[in-house]
């Protein structure tokens, strides 16, 4: 196989992570809905949390962008 | 559709021309962006720190000082006024109660002058009672002696009329009062 | 069509990674170390100065009663504030001067960038985002670490290295110790790579559609007319990327605010 071809393939690959963390993000934010249709007045107070929680999970996303970006651009 | 084929590909032709890498990944450039980084950073975090927060740190500060402020004054305002509403109280009970000392006064200083006033009267006509009495009893004499002398002198005269004598006085003021 | 002719001079042949590349303007440094001011450096300059001026606006007649520039910054001050208060409970309210210019800083970098390029001015003045080089986040995430493991050491002592040994049973604590250490190294890692990939993802992405939408126009026939997709495509996503813009400064200042509070408290495992 010809190297360029395999990193194109690596870098699409790479790619995949992104929905695990769409995924992630989604239960985040549906949990975090329900509990607040729950109990509104304890909503606001979890926001914050809601966010690092949002963040977090964000990041396993982006590595796998980085590295697509990696493959695609500097190797 | 050439064009945008086009487009697709100059993105990987640019890529190869500026020596294939991300341009984030070129480190000649990270000395001079980190230099200005550190610059600029630093002069937004004086300016912020010195002059901005501090002003503006101030400001609210004050503000909630002044709200503190004038919610003391309210309070101090409203016991100042309740203090005021209690004294009125005070002196509307305390008029109340001398202006009705004052009538109670004034009544048996009234009481006490009629009461004078009538026993003044009552002596007074009393005396008169007794003065008018005093006359008419005097007059009762006078008229008792007149009438006993009438009655003798008549006496007198009817006995001359008819015995063509006349009697004396101490003989008919006997019999009238024998008589009477 | 002129116009359409110009914005595809302007942006067609550039590949979507031009944005990025970064272009003196002019020359400083000695032979060794260039420290040449570039597009990257005017326009931090351009978000210092834009975060200076809203600042100065606000703060000049400051009033008891706030105008509306004063009501903004204001807003802007009681939520940093109450940020960095929840995180770390009052204590670490001396960092409050830095959080806030991180904040600032990150975002209107972030916001900055989306500003659109005039067609047709030289490379140097295109918009650029700062905080989509690697290089720029993982300074501002340096800080924060620094600040947090000088802080924590001056404040606690050795004490500090407790935060690494949280209480569990005795035969699992090497393990969780290693993983407490490496969750701690990777914090400036993370917090820079979050900031930097969004800040490229967006601007990639962006870029991409308009590509699509020149290319499509610069088609014959039906071509054209599909071009309204991508078209709206990017518009979702730049409103996408004003909320990510956001996001990302109040998510690079929160996890800040939260790193510091291990410095400034204790831990409690």
């Amino acid at each position: 196989m010809d190297a360029e071809a395999a990193k194109m393939i690596g870098a699409g690959i790479a790619a995949i992570p992104l929905a695990g963390a769409g995924v992630g993000i989604g239960i985040i934010f549906g949990n975090f809905l329900s509990g607040a249709f729950r109990n509104p007045s304890a909503a606001a107070a979890n926001q914050q949390t809601l966010l690092i929680g949002f963040a977090l999970t964000e990041f396993t996303g982006l590595l796998g962008f980085v590295i697509a970006m990696i493959l695609l651009y500097v190797v | 559709m050439t064009p945008v084929l086009l487009f697709l590909a100059s993105g990987a032709e640019a890529a190869e021309s500026s020596g294939g890498g991300l341009p984030q990944m070129d480190t000649s450039t990270y000395a001079s962006q980190l230099f200005w980084l550190a610059i600029l950073f630093a002069g937004l975090y004086w300016a912020m720190d010195r002059i901005f927060l501090k002003k503006l740190g101030g400001i609210i500060e004050e503000r909630r000082n002044r709200l503190a402020d004038d919610y003391d004054q309210a309070a101090e305002l409203k016991a100042q006024a309740q203090d005021a509403e209690k004294t009125y109280i005070q002196a509307l009970n305390d008029a109340r109660a001398k202006a009705s000392s004052i009538a109670a006064e004034t009544r048996t200083m009234l009481d006490k002058e009629i009461a004078a006033m009538q026993a003044e009267t009552d002596a007074k006509l009393s005396g008169r009672v007794q003065a008018a009495e005093a006359s008419i009893a005097e007059m009762q004499v006078r008229a008792t002696a007149k009438v006993k002398e009438a009655a003798v002198e008549t006496t007198q005269a009817l006995v001359e009329a008819l015995i063509d004598e006349k009697p004396t006085q101490d003989a008919v003021t006997a019999a009238i009062a024998a008589a009477t | 069509m002129s116009a359409v002719d110009h914005l595809f001079a302007a942006t067609a042949f550039a590949g979507p990674m031009e944005q990025f590349e970064i272009v003196s303007i002019f020359p400083f440094g000695t032979e060794n170390i260039n420290l040449e001011f570039t597009n990257a450096s005017l326009w931090m300059l351009i978000s210092v100065l834009v975060a200076s001026a809203f600042m100065f606006a606000a703060t000049n007649k400051a009033q008891l009663v706030p105008g509306r520039m004063q009501s903004a910054a204001e807003m802007l001050y009681q939520f940093i504030a109450n940020m960095l208060r929840d995180a770390t409970g009052g204590e670490g309210m001396k960092f409050f001067p830095y959080i806030f210019t991180l904040f600032v800083f990150i975002f209107l970098c972030n916001l900055l960038g989306l500003l659109p390029t005039i067609p047709g001015v030289p490379h140097a003045l295109h918009v650029f985002t700062p905080t989509s080089h690697i290089i720029v986040t993982f300074a501002l995430a340096m800080v924060t670490f620094l600040l947090v493991i000088i802080t924590g050491f001056y404040k606690q002592g050795f004490g500090f290295l407790k935060m690494f040994v949280p209480t569990v049973p005795l035969w699992l604590l090497p393990l969780i110790t290693v993983i407490e250490v490496l969750s701690f190294l990777s914090r400036p890692i993370s917090l820079s790579i979050r900031l930097f990939a969004n800040m490229l993802a967006g601007h990639l992405i962006l870029k991409l559609f308009a590509g699509f939408v020149v290319g499509l126009l610069a088609a014959d026939g039906l071509f054209k007319a599909i071009a309204i997709i991508p078209l709206l495509g990017n518009v979702g996503v730049f409103m996408l990327e004003i909320l990510v813009a956001f996001l990302q400064a109040y998510v690079f200042a929160m996890l800040s605010c939260i790193y510091l509070n291990d410095a400034v408290n204790e831990a409690h495992h």
